[in-house]
C-alpha cells in the first residue's frame, strides 16, 4: 500500500514538474522566424523538458503581444518604437528588454543581364527616391530603372529607408512584394529591375557590390564584411522580452542563443552571428 | 402563415426549428458586431480626434506632482483606471519617455501637420522634398503621409479593368445558357463556369504572378510586368462566375412566354434572346454587375499579388497599381496597434465595407424590383 502510495504520488510530481518546465513562447519578425525555429529545435533536443513555440506575424504583432503578455518573447527585426515602449510600461510597468541576437546583411540586387557590378550608397539613394530613373546615368544600358521594394509593414524595408535613403520616401512607382523571395524573383525575371533584400537569399540575381561613397572601394556582402563592418548595409536582429520573465528557463534560453553554439545556429540559417564583443 | 404547426405535438421539431432561426439570427449579428468592431476603432479618425503632429508641447519630469489629474489623462494617453494602477516611477518614466519622442521628432517643415486630418487625406500636398503638390501614400516615414486617394483609384481601376473583362464574357455565356444552348449543353456549361467561383483565389494571384503576368507582358510589351491590367484579368476569372450565376437566374426568370410569343411572330431565337428576353431583365443584368463589382473591390489576395502594390496615381492601367484591400492586408501585421496607421487601416476598411454594402444592396434591391415585375406584381 505504501508502494502504490509512493508511487502515486511520484507519478503527480513528475506530472507537475513537466508542465512546470513550461513552455516558451516566442512571437514577432516574420524575417526571424526561420532562425527562431532552428534555435528552438536544437535547443528543445539538448534541453527536452523545455517547450519553445515561435510564430511570426511581423514585428509590431510580436510587440503588441509582448505588452498584452500572450508571449514570453517578442522577436523583433527593427528597434521598438517610443509608444510600444510607453504601452510596455502601461502594462508591466517596466522597459522591455532589449537583447542583439545577430546580424543582417542587406544585398542590393539587379538582373544577371545587367553589366552594372556596383553602386555607391548615394547612388542607390537617388535610385530608389527617383532622382536617377535610367541605368545610364549610372554607367549601364539606356534603360528605365524598374524599382522593387518591399511591403511598409518590413523590417527591411524600414531599415532600408532608413540607412539608405536617409530617411527620405521610395520612389512612388516602386512596386512593393510580398516578401525577399519575391523581390528576388521579380529582379530576376526583369533585366531593368533592382530591389533589395536579405543577403542570406542567393540564387536567381546578382548581388552589387556597395560603396560607402563615390571615392571609397566597392565591397561585396559576405560574412567577413558584414561582420567587420566594411560592407555599408547591415543591421541587428533584436528579441525583447519582460524583465520580470527573464529568468530560470527563459534566461538560460537567452544566453544559450548568444552563446558559440547560438550563434553557429544563425549562421548556418544564413545570417551573420554576433561579434565578441556584443556576446556579453 | 396560416397554418398552425402545433408545437405541442412535435416539440423536438419546433426546437429544432428554434435552433436554426437562431443561428440565422446570429449570422445577422455577426456582421453587425464586425462593422461596430471596424467603425470603433476608425472612429478617430472620421472625427478628426487623431493628431498625428509630431511637435508636441512636453512637460517637464519634475513638474508632475503639479499637474492637475485630468491633464495628466491626456497628456500621457491614460485611461482612469490605468492611472489609478500606476506607481510614481513609472508615470515618471511615460514622461521621459515623452520628452524622449519630442527630441526624436524630424527637423521638417511639416513635422506639425496633422498628417491625419481630412485635407491631407483628400487632397494632394507639396511635402518636404517632393517638387510639386502629390498624392502620397507613406504610411512609415518621417512624416505619416496619409493620402488616400492613390489606394482608390487603385481599387477602381483594377476593378474596372476586371468589369470591363468580366461582364461581356459572363453575360454572353449567360444569354447562351439560358436562351440558346439545349438542355444537354447547359447541363454541363453551367457547373463548369460555376466552379471557376471554387478556385481560391490565393490560386488565382498565384496564376497572374507567375504566368499570366509573363504572358501579357510578351503580348503587349509594356513597361511594369505587374500592373493593374494583370491583376483586373485575374480580378475578372473571379468575378465571371457572380455575373454569369446571376444574369443567368435573371434571364432565366423571364417567362417562356415572352420567348414563345417572339417566334409565333417568326423571330429568331438569337432575335427572341437579344430583342425581347435581354431587355426584360436588364435591371438583373446591372444587379450581376453590381454584385460582381461589389466582389472585385473587396477581392483581396489576388490584387496583392499581381497589382505590383506601387500608390502611384495615374489612370494607365498598364501602370501598377495599389488597392485598398491590398493595403490593410501588407499593412496590418506591422502596424501599432492603435497607433494612427492601425486606425487609418480601419478607416480604409470602413470605407470598403460601405462600398461592398452599398453595391450588394443595390444588387439585391434591383433583382428583388425585376422578380416582381416579371411576375406581374409591381
Amino acid at each position: 500500500m505504501t508502494h502504490l502510495r509512493s508511487i502515486l504520488i511520484l507519478v503527480a510530481a513528475s506530472i507537475l514538474s513537466s508542465t512546470q518546465a513550461g513552455t516558451i513562447t516566442a512571437k514577432g519578425s516574420d524575417t526571424m522566424v526561420i532562425l527562431a525555429q532552428k534555435w528552438a529545435e536544437v535547443y528543445m533536443a539538448k534541453n527536452p523538458g523545455t517547450k519553445i513555440q515561435v510564430t511570426g506575424g511581423g514585428s509590431g504583432t510580436g510587440f503588441a503581444a509582448l505588452v498584452n503578455q500572450t508571449t514570453d518573447i517578442a522577436n523583433a527585426s527593427r528597434k521598438i518604437k517610443a509608444t510600444e515602449i510607453a504601452s510596455c510600461l502601461k502594462a508591466f510597468k517596466k522597459r522591455p528588454t532589449e537583447y542583439k541576437v545577430c546580424l543582417d546583411g542587406l544585398s542590393v540586387y539587379v538582373s544577371s543581364d545587367n553589366p552594372v557590378k556596383e553602386l555607391s550608397l548615394p547612388q542607390l539613394e537617388a535610385i530608389f527616391t527617383g532622382k536617377i530613373k535610367n541605368w545610364k546615368d549610372v554607367g549601364g544600358p539606356d534603360a528605365p530603372i524598374t524599382v522593387y521594394s518591399r511591403e511598409n509593414s518590413s523590417g527591411t524595408y524600414e531599415f532600408f529607408k532608413e540607412h539608405v535613403l536617409q530617411n527620405k520616401d521610395f520612389v512612388a512607382s516602386a512596386q512593393t512584394m510580398p516578401g525577399t523571395a519575391a523581390v528576388l524573383q521579380a529582379v530576376a525575371k526583369d533585366k531593368n529591375g533592382i530591389g533589395y533584400g536579405g543577403a542570406a537569399y542567393g540564387a536567381g540575381a546578382k548581388h552589387l557590390a556597395i560603396k560607402k561613397d563615390d571615392g571609397s572601394p566597392a565591397i561585396e556582402p559576405n560574412e567577413e564584411s558584414v561582420i567587420k563592418g566594411t560592407y555599408p548595409i547591415w543591421r541587428h536582429l533584436f528579441i525583447y522580452v519582460n524583465p520580470a520573465l527573464d529568468k530560470g528557463e527563459m534566461a538560460s534560453y537567452l544566453n544559450w542563443i548568444r552563446s558559440e553554439e547560438g550563434q553557429k545556429v544563425v549562421k548556418e540559417v544564413g545570417y551573420y552571428p554576433l561579434p565578441k564583443a556584443l556576446r556579453e | 402563415m396560416g397554418l398552425q404547426r402545433g408545437h405541442r405535438a412535435r416539440p423536438l421539431e419546433w426546437l429544432v426549428e428554434r435552433g436554426i432561426f437562431l443561428v440565422s439570427l446570429s449570422a445577422i449579428l455577426m456582421i453587425f458586431l464586425i462593422f461596430l468592431f471596424v467603425g470603433r476603432e476608425a472612429l478617430p479618425i472620421f472625427f478628426g480626434r487623431t493628431n498625428s503632429s509630431l511637435v508636441q508641447e512636453t512637460i517637464p519630469v519634475d513638474k508632475l506632482d503639479s499637474i492637475p489629474k485630468p491633464k495628466l489623462k491626456e497628456y500621457l494617453g491614460l485611461t482612469d483606471s490605468e492611472l489609478a494602477g500606476l506607481d510614481r516611477e513609472t508615470l515618471q518614466e511615460l514622461m521621459a519617455l515623452k520628452i524622449e519622442g519630442a527630441q526624436q521628432a524630424p527637423k521638417d517643415k511639416d513635422a506639425d501637420v496633422n498628417t491625419t486630418a481630412w485635407r491631407y487625406l483628400l487632397k494632394p500636398h507639396q511635402w518636404t522634398g517632393y517638387d510639386r503638390a502629390e498624392f502620397i501614400w507613406q504610411p512609415v516615414s518621417q512624416i505619416h503621409k496619409y493620402n488616400i486617394i492613390p489606394l482608390v483609384i487603385g481599387s477602381l481601376k483594377a476593378t474596372l479593368v476586371a468589369l470591363m473583362f468580366a461582364v461581356p464574357l459572363a453575360l454572353g455565356a449567360a444569354i447562351y445558357v439560358s436562351q440558346l444552348a439545349g438542355p444537354r449543353t447547359k447541363e454541363w456549361l453551367k457547373p463548369t463556369i460555376e466552379l471557376l467561383a471554387g478556385i481560391p483565389s490565393v490560386v488565382l494571384g498565384f496564376f497572374s504572378l507567375i504566368v499570366l503576368a509573363t504572358v501579357m507582358q510578351n503580348l503587349f510589351g509594356y513597361q511594369s510586368r505587374l500592373n493593374a491590367f494583370v491583376a483586373g484579368i485575374a480580378l475578372g476569372l473571379a468575378i465571371i462566375p457572380v455575373v454569369f450565376s446571376i444574369a443567368e437566374d435573371a434571364l432565366s426568370s423571364v417567362p417562356r412566354s415572352y420567348t414563345q410569343a417572339a417566334l409565333a411572330l417568326g423571330s429568331s431565337r438569337w432575335q427572341a434572346a437579344w430583342k425581347i428576353v435581354l431587355p426584360a431583365a436588364i435591371p438583373g443584368v446591372f444587379a450581376a454587375v453590381a454584385l460582381g463589382f461589389g466582389r472585385g473591390i473587396g477581392e483581396t489576395m489576388v490584387v496583392l499579388m499581381a497589382s505590383g502594390n506601387a500608390s502611384i496615381v495615374s489612370w494607365s492601367v498598364f501602370d501598377s497599381t495599389r488597392t485598398m484591400t491590398a493595403t490593410i492586408a501588407a499593412e496590418l501585421a506591422e502596424t501599432v496597434f492603435g497607433g494612427h496607421h492601425y486606425r487609418m487601416l480601419f478607416m480604409i476598411g470602413t470605407l470598403l465595407f460601405v462600398v461592398t454594402f452599398l453595391s450588394n444592396l443595390a444588387g439585391d434591391l434591383i433583382i428583388h424590383r425585376l422578380k416582381g415585375r416579371l411576375e406581374g406584381k409591381r
